[in-house]
């Protein structure tokens, strides 16, 4: 490996490449993916590099998930690129009610991935910002995987090609060119495993994707005033690791759940629900969250800083807690 | 079984694949156009004035965009403003339209402002959409100008919803409109909302924008039936065929169409070749359009051919044709700076409550 630094989306990159190179039963299939290697770049070369594998698919969400199922159960291992996480919508019906409901119902997997470029980024407003894990993770038979970090990124692509049940791969678009890795691990967490990312032992922060970075940016913050805030990162949403969250929570006793998306069924409240009737006694405040506000996703940026968790509101929530 | 009184009767080229090209509009007469159809000197007139405002707005917004002042993608409609305008300028108050990405001259034509245009890429919270959403997303559904979500071929049968109301209500004589480009006519949504709109025949007009690229997709990886008019007849609607970068045959083509769904013949789709001048947004270069294409007639642009043709015809003259130039550009310029100066939304005074009825996200009565 190379000794320049890896960005977030260069690591999906590359995990597709591996994927593909180890493996002639993976494809990819989306919109604008060959040649031009994806309207974010996730497949850029790959085409070349791997001929008639990388195919550019017409804009027919539900027809492209319904191939991929089809072909997994052919024994192929398809990934499909979304362009937006948005536009999944359209995909939906494959994706819960054949894929997530395959082999419940006749025994025969369905291995396939859906990548989502997911979240928000200034300006991109109500229809390129979405966060969708909490749906998807709603049906059983999905998984949800949600990675943090470059490593996670590349490790857990990976994983998922090679697991046989339905993935669906939220990777962030606002972490795409920010964050960087010096390289690639060779190892990984256990599939399913959330991560400490910080040790603290006042208050547990729950968070995923983009919002881990903005829960230890608060975490930073609060140390100043003398606190010691742990993070944890899910890493993948369904499964949840409620062992490792327990665990942090009898550690600290407090606990903030943050997700980017809305809170109606969502996420943060599925965590607060598994500490409340799990853990209870572990607490000694009643647990929080705090996710985007419910409205659609705003596309000014000044709306869209509020709208989201941030830093700094994450910080307000975690003084909040603390004095309860 | 009895043929659909609108299956295609007008359907030119559907099946034959012979290309039209422009009519050739002999000088001195008042109106030209297809038989049955006619452009009339003032029709022709608000069109490019139209085309050139939206032309020289989107240079503007691709300033902005450039100098970081609008944040988030920028999609032009550059080339394509013919079509687009050649839809607009036929609908009137009453009507419902749904315009899409590359509109923004249809949508001039069709009442939408420079100053609109502007609040919303710049997000000012003066703008119809109040900074929530932004760029082409905008609209005022209540007055019949819908705001499209990126979903593409959403907007079809939303647009059919419109007309059914009309008709629950007894209304006539209004129709409905939307545009897709050539790859959003791959989407379930587009198939779904075409076929409900012949089954209830319905006063739809939809215009196919074929630029030949989906972003960077070309149509032999979008469709294999070669001619998107062939659909027509598929559909069980009037096919139509305009020349995409051609003002007046477009106004000729889609006067024809939209008279005709007036007139209770039913959907009309409207198919144009053409290229679009830019990127798929302002972030993208094309170099995946071979130079070859935008040397071909159909890269020519449509702004020119559209000046020639009124000099032509002696619909404008050149002094008109530069006044106009100058009168827009400079309205273009003095309404961004006027925008540029106006309050960005404030989030401490956002009551973020997306219910209409409901106060507190759902949880009590407004
Ligand atoms: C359902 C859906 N999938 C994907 C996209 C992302 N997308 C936006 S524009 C575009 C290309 C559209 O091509 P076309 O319909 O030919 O219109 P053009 O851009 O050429 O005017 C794509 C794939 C979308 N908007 N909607
Ligand atoms: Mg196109």
């Amino acid at each position: 490996m190379s000794k320049t630094s890896i960005t977030y989306l260069e690591a999906i990159r590359l995990a597709q490449q591996k994927a593909l190179a180890e493996d002639p039963r993976v494809f990819i299939y989306g919109q604008d993916i060959g040649g031009f290697g994806g309207a974010f770049k996730a497949t850029k070369n790959l085409a070349k590099e791997f001929p008639g594998r990388v195919l550019d698919a017409p804009i027919s969400e539900d027809a492209m998930v319904g191939l991929a199922i089809g072909a997994a159960v052919e024994g192929m291992r398809p990934i499909v690129e979304m362009q937006f996480a948005d536009f999944s919508t359209c995909g939906f019906n494959q994706i819960v009610n054949q894929a997530a409901t395959l082999h419940y119902r006749t025994g025969t997997p369905c291995p396939i991935v859906v990548r989502l470029p997911s979240g928000g980024t200034p300006g991109s407003g109500p229809f390129h910002s979405q966060s969708m894990e909490a749906i998807y993770a709603h049906y059983p038979g999905i998984v949800v995987m949600t990675p943090a970090t470059v490593e996670d990124a590349y490790t857990m692509l990976l994983e998922a090609v090679a697991l046989d049940d339905p993935v669906i791969f939220c990777e962030h678009k606002f972490l795409y060119y920010h964050l960087k890795a010096e390289k690639l691990p060779g190892e990984a967490l256990p599939f399913g495993k959330a991560r400490i990312t910080r040790p603290g032992r006042d208050a547990t922060v729950v968070a995923y994707g983009a919002m881990v970075h903005e829960a230890v940016a608060a975490a930073e913050e609060l140390s100043h005033d003398g606190y010691d805030i742990e993070v944890v990162d899910l890493r993948t949403v369904r499964p949840i690791d409620t062992d490792t969250i327990l665990a942090s929570v009898a550690r600290t006793g407090r606990l903030l759940v943050v997700g980017e998306s809305w809170p109606w069924g969502g996420v943060a409240a599925e965590v607060i629900s598994r500490v409340a009737t799990e853990g209870f006694g572990l607490l000694d405040a009643p647990p929080q969250r705090l996710n985007a506000k419910e409205t659609p996703v705003p596309y000014h940026p000044a709306l869209w800083g509020t709208h989201r968790p941030t830093a700094s509101s994450v910080a307000n929530s975690l003084r909040q807690l603390l004095e309860l | 079984m009895t043929k659909s009184s609108t299956a295609a009767p007008e359907a030119k080229g559907a099946k034959g694949g012979k290309k039209k090209t422009a009519p050739s509009a002999p000088k001195g007469k008042g109106t030209v156009g297809t038989p049955g159809a006619t452009v009339s000197k003032e029709l022709a007139r608000r069109a490019y004035r139209s085309m050139l405002e939206a032309r020289l707005l989107e240079e503007k917004l691709a300033a902005l965009y450039r100098s970081g002042k609008i944040v988030g993608g920028v999609f032009l409609g550059r080339g394509q403003e013919a079509l687009s305008v050649a839809l607009g300028v036929h609908l009137r108050r009453g009507d419902v339209y749904a315009p899409l990405i590359r509109d923004q001259a249809g949508r001039l034509a069709f009442g939408d402002t420079i100053l609109d245009t502007l609040r919303t890429y710049l997000g000012s919270s003066l703008g119809s959409m109040r900074g929530r959403d932004g760029n082409i997303h905008r609209g005022r559904p209540s007055e019949g100008y819908h705001a499209m979500i990126s979903h593409l071929g959403a907007m079809v049968s939303t647009v059919c919803g419109g007309l059914m109301a009309k008709r629950f209500r007894g209304e006539t004589g209004a129709v409905g409109a939307t545009c897709i480009g050539e790859g959003g006519t791959s989407t379930g949504s587009f198939h779904e909302g075409m076929n409900m709109a012949a089954v209830e025949k319905l006063p739809l007009v939809v215009v196919v924008a074929n630029n030949q690229f989906s972003y960077s997709t070309p149509n032999d990886r979008q469709f294999a039936c070669g001619d998107l008019m062939a659909r027509a007849e598929g559909y069980g609607v009037t096919g139509r065929r305009a020349v995409g970068n051609d003002l007046v045959d477009c106004l000729a083509v889609l006067g024809e169409a939209v008279a005709a769904a007036r007139a209770g013949k039913g959907p009309q789709l409207v198919v144009a070749d053409l290229l679009r001048l830019v990127g798929h947004g302002e972030h993208d270069d094309a170099s995946y359009i071979p130079s070859a294409l935008k040397k071909s007639p159909l890269g020519r642009d449509c702004l020119e051919i559209a000046r020639e043709s009124l000099l032509e015809h002696e619909w404008l003259t050149a002094k008109e044709a530069a006044d106009w130039h100058a009168a827009v550009e400079k309205e273009v310029e003095e309404t961004a700076s006027k925008v540029l100066r106006e309050p960005a939304p404030d989030p401490s005074e956002e009551d973020w409550n997306a219910f209409s009825a409901l106060g507190r996200n759902g949880e009590e009565a407004r």
